[in-house]
């Protein structure tokens, strides 16, 4: 007897969806045959048997949601056993719980799984709700939104990259553009950053308005020179004639057990770059408006998303005319002892950390920096100048980074509102390790921000 | 003339040519009066502006990388008389002379040049950084085949919009050698983009021979691998280049996809202002210029056909030689741009 376990099929897989049967009891397999179809975070894939024999049970039913990987989802007997008889051809219920089913969105595709990493909770903690009517979305929804309203609006709005159209993207982000918009404006490139980055930037200066997906930004490293010497450059070096009006976006810093090559964070190498502008929201209301924002930019911006991020719910803003500004910091919880400033994925450590202050009695501010160039240094300063004391908080490594920028910022322009040192809690300096048990050491972590906020307000 | 080398190629016999659509090979272009005056007074203009440049350099007007375009005169000459208003153009850093074939004043180029506020980047720029949108010269591009994607992005948005353009996209021997032409290549035919590469191959890539870079040395035949057809062409003489140029447009234009011409051409100066010049002999620079001279060669063909007698040809030098005479004093007493302007540019939108 083998019992067939769900499988990780992704680097970030913890549970997935069990859409179909292939097979039923009674059936003999051959290695090879398709058993059924599973729904992961990322794509519809097909589960092999890798051994023959008979299907003696099934113990999910088609259609489980949240099924945990690892669970036993079939039996199959050897092709010289007995086959144990069927007591029922399908199990009542999934053995894991599933959770609640997302609300609130169209496209029940685009549904996923929540990921859990050393970094963020299963349920990311939430900034304040948008103000108006909102709906419950996914981050992955919402920047699908943002672009499909710009390409409905703006003929010269395309969008190109690897796998952005027939794969639906590689990490389900452009899901069903290719079906409204046409292979003409939705371009699966092939594997080819540094040509397409350029191909990009040159469209963008023939009049286009493209929107460059790099699978992850990891891979932009082979095409950086078109974003910063072809993109970024050109209309100063043009003396304001020439134009690059484009978005460069993908997910960006540490994923979930991928290693070195795969987990980085490139806020700070952009965000260096005058001519750019660099984005990196945390939550999806922030995410669609500064995405809508980027593509009616006349200016080339390099989109940070997260990877982690993709599957968490937030409330969004209803209505596909709803954007929000570039270069302004958003103050996503009031406090008056500490300022904890962050950007992406580290908002939400932020927020962790943030409320377990408050079970101590200290009320941090958090400020979410959502642009990193142009950087929003006056929200940063007032915060500073109403609590004395910062900390800032980077999913990143520490040395040149964006939290030298703000501690550089605080020393300069912020000096007399200082009633201690500004510290930083980041990644650990190193590149980032394989091991469960290292990668998770290597990391950003609520308990360290807690213990910085503790130095800083002297407890 | 327009030709498909034989006995030169390393491959030996191979036939190079695949079995997919080609152009049929280029006739050289049979020119009239008004139009050989033309091209002799673009090349001679192209040619007095660079030696001007080069005195200016000398003399510390102009600072920084300077690369001049001497001896290929007739390569963007020929083109850019074949190309249309909607049409693009981009090329690397040896880009003056793309700029004066465009139309663009020499005084707005000199005067970049030498940093001033009326170069055409407000002396933002410089030498190798250079635009003009409303002449269609999309730079003047300062790293070695980065505008070969870049043009290839423009050949996309001229098909995107429909509006019947070509992007003609220049590069270099050496630039042939990176890696992200053959991304392009591959892009450009995959989706039929309207974009004419042209290998300007003078020979040397900085002070490296085409023979110690290229295992195949026939640049025209980089692009088969892509089925991008190649042909190779006589970047010395006008005539030829015009006639390549014209063959490769309606190719183009018509939605077959990109073609890559290879132009054989040589530069008399060296790779910058700064070249030591101990790669190639005296010698070679003086057979060259001496037996293949594309101004001389045009000269000739000119008198000898009977279309302008010397006087009327040094009535055009005389004019050229008066422009850029201009050109350059405007250049040297042009104000430097205001400090302002250092900040100016960056982006455009307010945030």
């Amino acid at each position: 007897m083998a019992e067939i376990k769900l499988p990780a099929m992704s680097p970030t897989m913890e549970e997935g969806t069990l859409a179909k049967w292939l097979v039923k009891v009674g059936d003999t397999v051959k290695p090879g045959d398709v058993l059924a179809e599973i729904e992961t975070d990322k794509a519809t894939m097909e589960l092999e048997a890798d051994d023959g024999g008979v299907v003696s049970e099934l113990h999910v039913e088609a259609g489980a949601e949240g099924v945990k990987v690892g669970t036993v989802i079939a039996t199959i007997a050897g092709e010289d056993e007995e086959p144990a008889p069927a007591k029922k051809p399908v199990a009542e219920k999934a053995p894991e719980k599933a959770p609640e089913p997302l609300k609130g969105h169209g496209d029940e595709k685009a549904e996923a799984t929540v990921t859990e990493s050393p970094v963020i909770k299963a349920e990311a903690p939430q900034p304040p709700a948008p103000s108006g009517p909102t709906k419950r979305q996914t981050l992955r929804e919402a920047l699908r939104d943002a672009m499909a309203e710009e390409m409905r609006t703006t003929p010269e709005v395309f969008v190109m990259g690897e796998e952005v159209a027939e794969y639906q993207g590689a990490y389900k982000v452009t899901q069903g553009l290719l079906e409204e918009f046409g292979a003409q404006r939705v371009v699966d490139t092939p594997i080819t950053e540094y040509g397409f980055a350029g191909l990009g930037a040159g469209a963008a200066m023939g009049g286009l308005k493209p929107i460059v997906e790099f699978m992850t930004f990891n891979f932009a490293m082979q095409a950086i020179d078109h974003i910063i010497n072809s993109a970024a450059k050109t209309l100063y070096m043009s003396g304001g004639q020439m134009r690059c009006p484009i978005v460069f976006r993908g997910p960006n810093g540490a994923a979930s057990r991928v290693a070195a090559q795969h987990s980085q964070n490139f806020g700070p190498w952009y965000a260096s770059v005058p001519g750019l502008i660099v984005i990196a929201p945390y939550s999806a209301a922030d995410a669609k408006g500064l995405l809508k924002s980027a593509i009616r930019s006349p200016d080339p911006v390099v989109f940070l998303e997260n990877e982690l991020l993709y599957g968490q719910s937030f409330d969004v803003p209803e209505g596909d005319d709803v954007v929000v500004p570039i270069g302004k910091a958003s103050v996503v919880r009031s406090g008056a002892d500490v300022t904890l400033v962050s950007y992406s994925i580290g908002v939400g450590v932020a927020l962790e950390a943030a409320a377990e202050l408050a079970k101590d009695g200290i009320e941090a501010e958090v400020v979410d920096l959502r642009t990193l160039r142009p950087l929003d240094t006056a929200t940063v300063l007032a915060s500073l100048a109403k609590t004395h004391r910062m900390v800032v908080v980077e999913e990143g490594w520490p040395v040149c980074s964006i939290s030298s920028e703000i501690m550089a910022v605080a020393m300069e322009q912020g000096f007399d509102d200082l009633d201690a040192p500004v510290l930083r809690v980041t990644n650990v300096d190193v590149p980032l390790p394989y091991a469960a048990n290292l990668e998770k050491a290597a990391l950003l972590k609520a308990a360290d921000v807690v213990a910085a906020a503790k130095k800083v307000c002297y407890r | 003339m327009a030709r498909t080398p034989t006995g030169k190629s390393k491959a030996g016999t191979m036939e190079a040519r695949g079995g997919w659509p080609r152009p049929d090979e280029p006739q050289r272009y049979s020119a009239s009066r008004d139009e050989l005056l033309e091209y002799y007074r673009q090349m001679v203009l192209i040619r007095r502006f660079e030696e001007r440049a080069g005195q200016l350099y000398g003399m510390g007007m102009i600072g920084g990388f300077c690369h001049l375009y001497i001896g290929q005169e007739a390569v963007v000459v020929g083109m850019q008389a074949a190309l249309e208003q909607t049409d693009s153009v981009i090329t690397g850093y040896r880009d003056h002379g793309h700029m004066l074939a465009a139309g663009i004043p020499p005084e707005a180029v000199m005067a970049e040049l030498t940093g001033r506020a009326a170069g055409i980047s407000k002396g933002k720029g410089g030498s190798m950084h250079m635009f003009s949108v409303e002449h269609g010269f999309y730079g003047g591009h300062g790293i070695v085949a980065a505008q070969v994607p870049l043009g290839t992005g423009l050949a996309f948005a001229h098909k995107y919009k429909g509006d019947g353009g070509v992007a003609v996209t220049y590069f270099g021997d050496g630039a042939a050698n990176q890696g992200q032409v053959y991304e392009s290549f591959n892009m450009a035919e995959l989706w039929k983009l309207p974009v004419i590469f042209i290998i300007e191959n003078n020979q040397y890539a900085m002070g490296t021979s085409v023979n110690r870079s290229s295992s195949e040395d026939q640049l025209f035949r980089r692009g088969e691998s892509f089925r991008v057809p190649g042909l190779q062409v006589d970047g010395m003489d006008v005539l030829a280049v015009r006639g390549a140029a014209q063959t490769a447009v309606e190719w183009v234009r018509a939605g077959k996809g990109p073609l890559l011409l290879e132009m054989k051409t040589y530069r008399y100066r060296g790779h910058s202002m700064s070249d030591p010049a101990k790669y190639r002999s005296r010698e070679e620079v003086a057979a060259v210029r001496e037996k293949s001279d594309p101004i001389e060669a045009l000269k000739k063909e000119i008198i000898d056909g009977g279309h302008a007698d010397e006087a009327a040809l040094k009535e055009i030098d005389k004019a050229v030689r008066a422009q850029v005479t201009g050109a350059a004093d405007f250049a040297e007493e042009a104000p430097e741009p205001e400090l302002k302007e250092l900040y100016t540019d960056v982006l455009l939108g307010r945030y």
